[in-house]
């Protein structure tokens, strides 16, 4: 996925529009009937910009801008601002996390502000969300709650199967009626109060409408959550309530406004990465835990699950030596949790994140030019652009090694290595005992 | 990279990014049919080969040593009628250049390659490949791996791992020492490449060239091995053991061999001595559920 929008955004501006216009073909099938919105000829102009891709160099040319350094820039801000909080918070995550999705499907969600409806753009966000949440959080579970008549209903239990969440919720895209805050947290909060001592309660509240309907005081559902250390965030997708942000400021949440679709994706995409713990939201303890070993492809052998013979496949308890079909579970024989090694290792890279890279001043450059590699370590791509000038480049604070600004943006985002300390060998010691 | 016309890449185009294991140490326990030489000799013809199935097939050779990893060869920019000499060549700085790092600092514990460095390295030319345009040969990496796993290094292979296979880049691995590779392992389960550890060394070429030459496309026909089990054991965050059976932090999700009070990675403090707390009120969930 990162890599996906990595990609996009390299190709420049012209790529990016395309992929918008295909949406907006779709969408135009499904709204119709409605008979709304502008021609296609005139979305061309509206939605595209095109002239906002184009800029005027020193001779008066048009040139198309060069938005790579400008996404670069960007995206290292976001990296020092991320960075800066996780000093802050040291790096104790909760990374066992128990989420409940609340969806507000009243009549609010029916609204058309987002195209072709709130609803169909927020279940799309979400759906993303649940992929992106199983592959940051391998041990956490998610369940759905959706709101609507004033009733809150548990459209899912929670699991950590994200295909059979995705597919009960686009089965059941309607909206009608009121939405009540307090009748969700009720529900929810019942359902949290049975979870482990150790995982992390958390509510995420979609809302569209601009009112609650209650049948009773909401602030004591608030107190009770509070109590209850569950973590209420609420992203709203019309405008501030006083009531939600009430909620998120007594429970530790996040509030947050949606502006539009890309932006209530990314504020949707910000609860994935699993919160800074706090100390007494959940009781830290010791799980004792198997790593099982995967038979060979082609032996026979009975399952303990189902209690069939199956080939090939399947794992090995550690503890009793029962088969078992799938992982992560719980062996029915001795009760030993399993895990595979590489669902735990999905999360380490928040443990152990690399440091930032340094950018190289320009002033740098032209002083120490002569002792400066030519190519990129990573990569090997050349430092020096078509005219034999250096290009901005950036430097690991802990190996000096030189990479180009695609690298640094795949290291931080997507590989949470660094390739200049992890080869060589006193480097990379020192980088890991750091931490 | 040479400017071809678009229809001529097709899906049968392939990047190879091979990674060879240059550590000395493990070279000197080999037995003596089996020299690096040898090694190369088998490796040279099988580089080759790949140039030769296919006109815009590419190869790079990256080394992987017991201090450093470097770049060694790349078909893009060397001359095409001077492979093995550049190669060589190259090699051959390498390893006194690595040789020399090593004479600075002692050795310590295993003599483990630095494998996550070179995988990192790999991944990077990758992702440069695929930026540059929506036309580029299928990329995968392939490890001819001796040395013993470096615990040291888990933590960074399994995240080298994981964007190989976001990306959808298969890691095959030719496991040429006695011991199996339990990282290697993992990488070519999770990316879905292929495991293979050659029975007789000296029929490499063979192995090399009936299972690895194929690219991605053909392999969907093919019968490759098929894995001999996958060992998910993990490594202790505290001693870099090795183990099947351990706690996790349920903070941060470390790995410890025994019962500790404090967790080492993220500081917090553990309540119950035993799990049985949370694997009550696990089961006591249930019953009420039901």
């Amino acid at each position: 996925m990162n890599n996906f929008e990595h990609r996009e955004i390299n190709n420049g501006e012209g790529k990016r529009y395309t992929r918008e216009e295909e949406i907006e073909e779709d969408e135009e099938d499904e709204d119709e009937g409605n008979g709304r919105g502008l021609d296609a000829w005139e979305r061309a102009y509206a939605d595209e910009r095109s002239w906002e891709s184009l800029q005027e160099d020193e001779s008066g040319l048009l040139r198309p801008i060069d938005n790579k350094t400008l996404y670069h820039a960007q995206y290292r801000r976001r990296l020092r601002s991320l960075s800066s909080t996780a000093r802050a918070a040291r790096i104790q995550k909760g990374l066992i996390r128990y989420l409940y999705v609340v969806i507000d499907l009243s009549r609010a969600a029916g609204e058309m502000d987002f195209r072709p409806s709130r609803m169909v753009v927020v279940a799309k966000q979400v759906e993303a969300f649940i992929r992106e949440f199983f592959d940051q959080n391998p041990l956490s579970q998610i369940g759905l709650v959706t709101i609507k008549d004033g009733v809150a209903q548990c459209l899912t239990d929670l699991g950590g199967s994200p295909e059979s969440h995705i597919k009960a919720l686009m089965g059941k895209l309607e909206c009608s009626g009121d939405s009540s805050i307090q009748n969700a947290l009720d529900l929810v909060h019942d359902y949290l109060n049975q979870i482990p001592s150790y995982g992390h309660r958390e509510v995420l509240i979609l809302y569209s409408a601009l009112s609650t309907c209650d049948p009773g005081d909401i602030m004591e559902t608030i107190q009770k959550c509070k109590r209850s250390k569950v973590r209420c965030s609420v992203i709203g997708l019309s405008a501030e309530l006083y009531i939600c942000k009430h909620l998120c400021q007594e429970t530790g949440g996040s509030y947050s406004v949606a502006l539009d679709e890309p932006h209530l994706k990314e504020l949707v995409l910000e609860h994935a990465p699993p919160p800074p713990a706090i100390a007494e939201f959940a009781i830290a303890n010791l799980i004792k835990m198997g790593f099982p070993q995967r038979a060979a492809e082609g032996v026979i052998s009975i399952c303990s699950c189902h209690k069939e013979a199956k080939v090939g496949g399947g794992y090995t308890c550690p503890r009793c030596k029962a088969r078992v079909c799938e992982l992560p579970t719980e062996c029915r024989i001795c009760g030993l949790t399993l895990v595979s090694s590489p669902h735990l290792a999905r999360s380490y890279h928040h443990l152990f994140p690399i440091t930032p890279f340094d950018d190289v001043s320009h002033s740098r450059l032209s002083n120490s030019r002569q002792k400066r590699p030519i190519t990129c370590f990573g990569c090997q791509l050349s430092l020096l652009n078509q005219v034999n000038m250096p290009s901005p480049c950036v430097v690991c604070p802990k190996c000096k090694q030189y990479f180009c600004l695609d690298c640094d943006i795949y290291i931080h985002e997507s590989l949470h290595n660094c390739p200049g300390c992890d080869s060589f060998r006193q480097s990379m010691s020192s980088s890991r005992t750091e931490e | 990279m040479t400017t071809v016309p678009s229809k001529l890449y097709a899906d049968d185009v392939s990047l190879l990014m091979v990674l060879i294991d240059t550590n000395p140490f493990f070279w000197s326990t080999v037995k003596n049919t089996f020299t690096f030489s040898n090694f190369l000799s088998h490796v040279l013809p099988f580089l080759n080969s790949i140039l030769l199935l296919n006109q815009l097939n590419q190869v790079v050779v990256i080394a992987t040593g017991y201090n450093s990893c470097d770049y060694i060869y790349d078909s893009s920019l060397a001359a095409p009628n001077q492979r093995a000499e550049s190669l060589l060549g190259k090699l051959e700085e390498f390893v006194t250049r690595d040789e020399e790092l090593s004479q600075q600092n002692s050795i310590e514990g295993v003599w483990s390659s630095l494998l996550s460095g070179s995988l990192s390295m790999a991944l990077c030319y990758i992702q440069k490949v695929f930026r540059s345009g929506p036309l580029h040969p299928q990329p995968r990496i392939l490890c001819l791996h001796g040395s013993p796993d470096g615990p040291g290094q888990y933590v960074a292979i399994m995240n080298s791992i994981f964007s190989a296979q976001r990306s959808t880049v298969p890691i095959d691995s030719c496991v040429i020492g006695s011991q199996h590779s339990a990282f290697l392992q993992q990488a070519s389960y999770i990316t879905g490449g292929v495991y293979l550890k050659p029975q007789q060394l000296e029929g490499l070429f063979q192995y090399l060239s009936t299972v690895f030459a194929a690219d991605l496309h053909c392999r969907s026909f093919l019968q490759l091995p098929k894995p001999v089990g996958v060992d998910f054991r993990a490594s202790c965050f505290c001693h870099k053991n090795t183990i099947d059976m351990g706690y996790i932090c349920s903070v941060c999700l470390s790995i410890f061999c025994k019962h500790h009070k404090k967790c080492s990675t993220c500081g917090s403090v553990f309540g119950q001595a035993q799990t049985n707390v949370a694997s009550a009120s696990d089961r006591k969930r249930k019953t009420t559920e039901t």
